[in-house]
């Protein structure tokens, strides 16, 4: 019986949330709706993460936990299959903080509350889905449902020049997931040496290891690229300063914090997973990619003055670290691309939501017309300097052990070149610094700018509630990095393989 | 007392912290300051029995056969990278760590003590003690750090603190620039020490100290032929190490960062840039010592940087007018008198003579320079400003610092039987008996800082009377004096404390050392001259210096600007590195790489556009189009037939 | 003197209307006119239709049934065309297709 499997709740908890949200009168209703369906999805992941450690502190060592396999599409041999690993499993525990923070981020959503939340939890829905689906089809499907819903959140309720965002997100992942669909087919022609017994599912594919090396060679950059361009790769980045700028505050908070792992999660799940004979001839071109998307992002954002546009190359940096540190293959350095998404996921929600909230204050986002903000609102300023101190990598904090992982592991690679490239990305620290502390410093420190910004509020108790559970979630990666190592240490079997 | 409740000293200042912060704006500002000194109170007392305990205590294998041991007293696995890779926070007591556990906490405890009275009615009390907590933390978990990774966790720990610190005035510009290019250099160089401890593991698989100092010759050889752009793997990690230890040090030319920072209230320059944060460098080098040892390329680069950079920083402070600029080149100079104590020494000349003297200038400074800073705070606090011209004939108003100041400067100067003189005096035996030429460079500095800390000592004491109107200069009270009392009968003693005894680079019990008259004499000579050449010039007002300094103007106005560091870096961050690389990345982003994906866009808009009238939807056109296509199919299917 | 109607002599004309009647529905621009082309084009049709039953399959009413039918076709969508015609032209007090641009794109 499939809702005997606690996965499909992922999906029915935003599908319930939906049909309750079309129900709803006004805006306490709405309101109600979405907060008990974010606790129920926090707490549902929270108990996920317990029976996943208690099954495999039981000795079940399996790849996938929790699976559910039924037969949807016979003639294609599609099938509804679901299963978690441990990276799965921390991601959807990401999402759930990030949703439950983005509902609080948003509780004075203006106009049309109801519709914004309905298009917010079809993203979700979309998000979870991909985490939990172990089959090809299904999670490009899902992938799909989070993409869409992505253009009428930043077309309708964005700011700024928000139809030209819009459209450019939207036609830029398209574009991306066009070169994804292309592999997902090939790779679907190639998945089985018995041409009358192809599969979708992805550990099947893996155990037949039948895709022609030939085919890699085609294959691996197609996927590759196509998740890429969501995890904001160099070139294909520039949809997500754009994007991030204009979209309303929890949406910058999920496509940042969530989304963009998709496209982390995708590259390994499926580009690196499948075809780990391509993964390790051509990394060194995605290498070079991603090693400029770090140094590059980050150079960027030294010299932005919109506070979205920082913190949107900011991710690109960051995003880059974690495809960089996937591409490097080794145990350490995929543990640390895994807890990267995790750190860069809540301290770029965190950077988000505070933005949105400091820009709701003041109606401007130029950190040349501001300044002083830790006199006017404290807690709020405090907030900005903790994610800061994330983002630039404080130990005590998840950004630390999230790259000393990267680089530790990545150091360890055996061939010169792939080290030399591991300390060209090491210079991002310094560069994060710069700019993080030109924006702190012009931002909180120094002399109030504008005399209306001496009547401003400091943060309301939902706002005080949204980034509480971020910093939570930051502070503990910061200081109990090995639990999660602990979780997803058994899902990196495979790279031990791939690696020498 | 039983050495494994260390940890204590870590955990204490850490709940501290997060007490202050969570809960500190809520409490009353006197309260919240007796429970940083409090709190502090007790870890120096833990700190102080567990390092009396390592030293004179028998019953924990703290000496075998003569030697002390390296105790491992804590340790708690924090992260795991690989098998052999593993983050452990640890306690490990040797020598140089329970002497730096009783520096640091003394003088933490005295600045905190201190700071009751001198930050009395600041904003943002409590915030100060959570950050002081902070700091005190950071710098206990990097001197205990038993493997390398941890020292680098600390490292940054206390770099934060001191950017936090440094911007305490958060609303002045100059200490929010300040506080940011703090950090920002010293994180330039903390890059090198990451790149080090990079090379380093990975050719050795360990990051911990015991192993890695016990076998240095296993370390070195573990690269094996390893080299890269000419210089052997190790060469590197060391060099890029040092690197990260001049940042936090402030070595030339990553030394711009400690003057600026003076911008922080003052009790904090004496506990963070002038006895504790600055002279982690030097522990770092000296954790590493028996690695260095065997890169002889290595102890060259740090010998020649620091002798540069004590002589640089002591001709800059010959000229500078702010008391704490002054003070704080006077720390670039003391510190890189350690380094190259550090850099001359090794185990064949003199029992390893060089090492053992930077860790005891490194104690008695500790001392001295944060009794001086604190005795500048008392001035400042009560004459409201940081300029020399400010002040004169302040003897008169404030005894009591004026003595303790007078002991600052004459132990910094080396004069017997302050502690100084001891201390230099074992750098000078050392450095000559690696090369005169260093020997004599470094008396000569020590001459220079003879010169301008009494030229610094006359300027506020004695020089003129001038007229304080109605606000007369007045003594500190309790809080503050009681420390300048204390901190200077510790700068008139320190010196007699048999040094090596506890400290060499042997780790033995047995240390044979003694006051080289030779050196002594001629180095107490030079301070001497030094002293008065500055009574000469500056004890009454008169118009000499300025003469001078009118006679020689490019090298005065050259000194005075520091040589002109500031501008060139401003220069390359801002010319260069914002407008010639930052600016056209992001030019090359908006036009080139975004120009592209509008183009494309663009492309395909205009391509349908042209194709559009196709779909007019005018059914004239239609029809038209219709029949022309359906005569023409006509025509050729006939022609086909016929 | 004995005039023998040959098939050409229908066919002529009926196309000549369905030219005429192409010819207009092409290049008028009043609705109304556009209309009447039409109206030449199935009468065209509907010549034709009688004209080839009555040559081809004497014995046979087909044509004649077909024709019928299109005439009764035709006559309702007349009356439809034409009711939407007076309604775009009280809407809009036009009835120039040029102008009627209002619901494209």
């Amino acid at each position: 019986m499939i809702f005997s499997n606690i996965l499909i709740y992922f999906v029915v908890i935003p599908i319930l949330v939906l049909g309750c949200l079309f129900a709803t009168k006004n805006i306490k209703q709405v309101r109600t709706v979405v907060v008990i369906g974010a606790s129920a999805l926090m707490v549902l992941a929270l108990y996920l993460v317990y029976s996943f450690l208690q099954q495999r502190g039981a000795g079940n060592a399996s790849e996938m936990l929790f699976r559910y396999d039924a037969v949807w599409f016979k003639p294609l041999n599609i099938h509804f299959a679901l299963g978690v690993d441990g990276i799965s499993v921390v991601l959807i525990l990401l999402s759930a903080f990030i949703v439950f923070g983005g509902v609080f981020a948003s509780w004075r959503m203006d106009p049309l509350p109801k519709e914004f939340f309905l298009w917010f939890f079809l993203l979700s829905t979309g998000v979870f889905g991909f985490f939990i689906s172990i089959d090809m089809f299904t999670m490009v499907m899902f992938y799909e449902v989070a993409l869409i819903p992505m253009y009428l959140l930043i077309g309708v309720w964005g700011s700024g020049n928000k139809r030209y965002a819009a459209m450019k997100l939207t036609l830029m992942l398209m574009g991306g997931s066009a070169f994804l669909m292309l592999g997902v087919i090939g790779i679907y022609f190639h998945s089985s040496a018995d041409p009358n017994n192809l599969t979708m599912n992805i550990l099947t594919i893996a155990q037949n290891n039948a895709i022609p090396h030939s085919w890699q060679y085609f294959l691996f950059p197609m996927t590759f690229v196509g998740f890429g361009v969501l995890g904001a790769m160099f070139p294909f980045h520039t949809w997500s300063p754009d994007g991030h700028a204009a979209a309303p505050t929890a949406v910058s908070m999920l496509h940042a914090g969530v989304l963009m792992k998709l496209g982390g999660y995708g590259c390994f799940r499926i580009a690196i997973f499948l075809m780990p004979f391509a993964a390790q001839q051509l990394n060194w071109i995605f290498l070079i990619l991603t090693g400029i998307s770090v140094v590059y992002g980050a150079l960027s954002a030294c010299v932005q003055t919109d506070l979205k546009y920082i913190n949107a190359y900011s991710s690109v940096s960051h995003c880059g670290m974690v495809l960089f540190a996937l591409l490097m293959l080794t145990n350490t350095a995929v543990t640390g691309a895994v807890l990267q998404m995790l750190s860069h996921g809540l301290m770029t929600a965190l950077f988000f939501a505070l933005i949105g909230m400091i820009y709701g204050r003041t109606h401007t986002r130029d950190i040349r017309k501001m300044g002083g903000m830790m006199n006017i609102m404290p807690y709020l300023s405090v907030c900005f300097v903790i994610a800061g101190l994330a983002s630039l990598g404080l130990p005590g904090l998840s950004g630390f052990v999230a790259e000393m992982n990267i680089f530790v592991g990545s150091f360890m690679h055996p061939d010169l070149f792939h080290r030399i490239l591991t300390i060209v990305g090491t210079t991002s620290i310094v560069i994060t610094a710069v700019y993080i502390l030109r924006m702190v410093g012009k931002l909180l420190l120094g002399q109030v700018q504008d005399k209306h910004h001496l009547t401003l509020t400091d943060a309301n108790w939902y706002e005080r509630l949204s980034t509480l559970t971020l910093i939570v979630g930051i502070v503990t990666i910061g200081f109990f990095p090995s639990f999660f190592v602990e979780i997803i240490k058994n899902s990196l079997s495979f790279v031990k393989a791939l690696v020498m | 007392m039983n050495l494994n409740y260390t940890i204590a000293v870590l955990i204490l200042p850490f709940l501290t912290f997060v007490f202050l912060g969570l809960v500190g704006v809520k409490m009353k500002k006197k309260a919240a300051g007796i429970v940083g000194v409090c709190s502090m109170g007790v870890t120096a007392f833990i700190a102080f029995a567990a390092a009396f305990t390592y030293f004179f205590g028998t019953d924990q294998g703290q000496v075998i056969d003569g030697v002390r041991q390296q105790l491992q007293v804590f340790d708690y696995t924090w992260m795991q990278f690989t098998k052999n890779l593993v983050i452990k926070i640890g306690v490990l007591l040797d020598p140089i760590s329970a002497m730096m556990l009783i520096v640091i906490t003394t003088v933490s405890f005295m600045v905190h003590l201190y700071s009751l009275g001198y930050m009395d009615g600041e904003k943002g009390f409590q915030r100060y003690y959570a950050f002081l907590s902070l700091f005190t933390l950071a710098m206990l978990g990097l001197v205990v750090a038993s493997n390398i990774f941890q020292m680098y966790i600390f490292w940054e720990l206390v770099g934060i603190s001191s950017y936090l610190l440094i911007g305490f005035y958060y609303t002045t510009p100059a200490a929010v620039a300040a506080a940011k290019k703090a950090f920002i250099v010293t994180r330039f160089a903390d890059l090198g020490f990451l790149i080090g401890i990079l090379i380093l593991s990975y050719y050795t698989q360990t990051f911990d100290f015991i192993t890695l100092t016990s076998n240095p010759g296993a370390v070195i050889s573990s690269a094996g032929g390893a080299t890269f752009l000419g210089c052997s793997a190790m060469a590197w990690a060391m060099t890029l190490i040092f690197i990260g230890g001049a940042g936090k040090s402030a070595m030339f030319p990553l030394h711009i960062w400690l003057p600026d920072a003076m911008e922080g209230p003052t009790p904090v320059s004496a506990l963070i840039h002038a006895a504790t944060m600055v002279v982690a460098g030097v522990y770092l080098v000296a954790r590493l010592f028996p690695i260095y040892c065997l890169e002889q390329g290595t102890m060259t680069i740090i010998t020649v940087i620091g002798a540069f950079t004590a002589f640089y920083a002591a001709a800059v402070a010959c000229t500078q007018s702010d008391i704490k600029r002054v003070l704080a080149f006077s720390t670039i100079s003391q510190i890189a008198f350690m380094m190259t104590s550090l850099g001359v020494a090794s185990q064949m000349l003199d029992n390893g003579v060089g090492y053992m003297a930077s860790m005891f200038h490194l104690f008695t400074h500790a001392m001295f320079k944060s009794l001086l800073f604190l005795c500048a705070g008392a001035i400042i606090h009560s004459v409201h400003s940081n300029e020399m011209t400010a002040m004169g004939g302040l003897r008169k108003y404030m005894p009591i610092c004026n003595w303790a100041f007078l002991f600052g400067c004459l132990a910094i100067s080396g004069i017997p039987p302050f502690s100084g003189f001891f201390s230099k005096d074992e750098i000078l035996v050392a450095a000559y008996a690696k090369s005169p030429l260093w020997g004599i460079w470094l008396a000569v500095v020590a001459g220079m800082t003879a010169f301008y800390m009494f030229r610094l000592y006359y300027k506020i004491f004695w020089w003129n009377n001038p007229d304080y109107g109605d606000h007369k200069p007045h003594e500190a009270p309790w809080t503050m004096t009681l420390p300048l009392i204390i901190l200077g009968l510790l700068a008139l003693c320190a010196g007699m404390i048999p040094f090596g005894k506890y400290v060499n680079l042997a780790r033995t019990v047995e240390y044979e050392s003694g006051i080289n008259w030779m050196v002594a004499g001629s180095s107490v000579l030079i301070a001497l001259i030094g002293i008065g050449l500055a009574t000469k010039l500056y004890l009454k007002e008169n118009p000499k210096p300025d003469r001078m300094a009118e006679k020689t103007p490019g090298l005065w106005t050259a000194a005075y600007r520091r040589f002109y560091m500031d501008e060139f870096y401003q220069y390359i961050t801002h010319h260069v590195i914002f407008a010639h690389v930052s600016t056209p990345i992001a030019w090359f982003d908006r036009h080139i790489i975004d120009g592209t994906m509008n183009m494309l866009a663009r492309v395909t808009h205009s391509t349908s556009y042209s194709i559009r009238r196709f779909q007019s939807g005018n059914i004239q056109s239609y029809v038209w189009i219709y029949l022309i296509g359906a005569l023409a199919l006509a025509t050729i299917v006939m022609l086909c037939v016929i | 003197m004995k005039f023998d109607l040959t098939i050409l002599m229908y066919i002529i004309p009926s196309v000549i209307m369905f030219c005429c009647g192409v010819y207009g529905f092409i290049t008028r621009k009043n609705m109304i006119a556009i209309l009447i082309s039409l109206e030449l084009m199935l009468n065209a049709v509907d010549i034709n239709f009688v004209v080839f039953n009555r040559y081809l399959f004497p014995g046979q009413m087909e044509g004649m049934m077909f024709s019928l039918f299109a005439i009764a076709i035709a006559a309702g969508e007349t009356a439809l065309a034409i009711a939407i015609v007076i309604n775009v032209y009280r809407v809009v007090k036009n009835v120039d297709i040029r102008e009627l641009t209002k619901m494209k794109f």
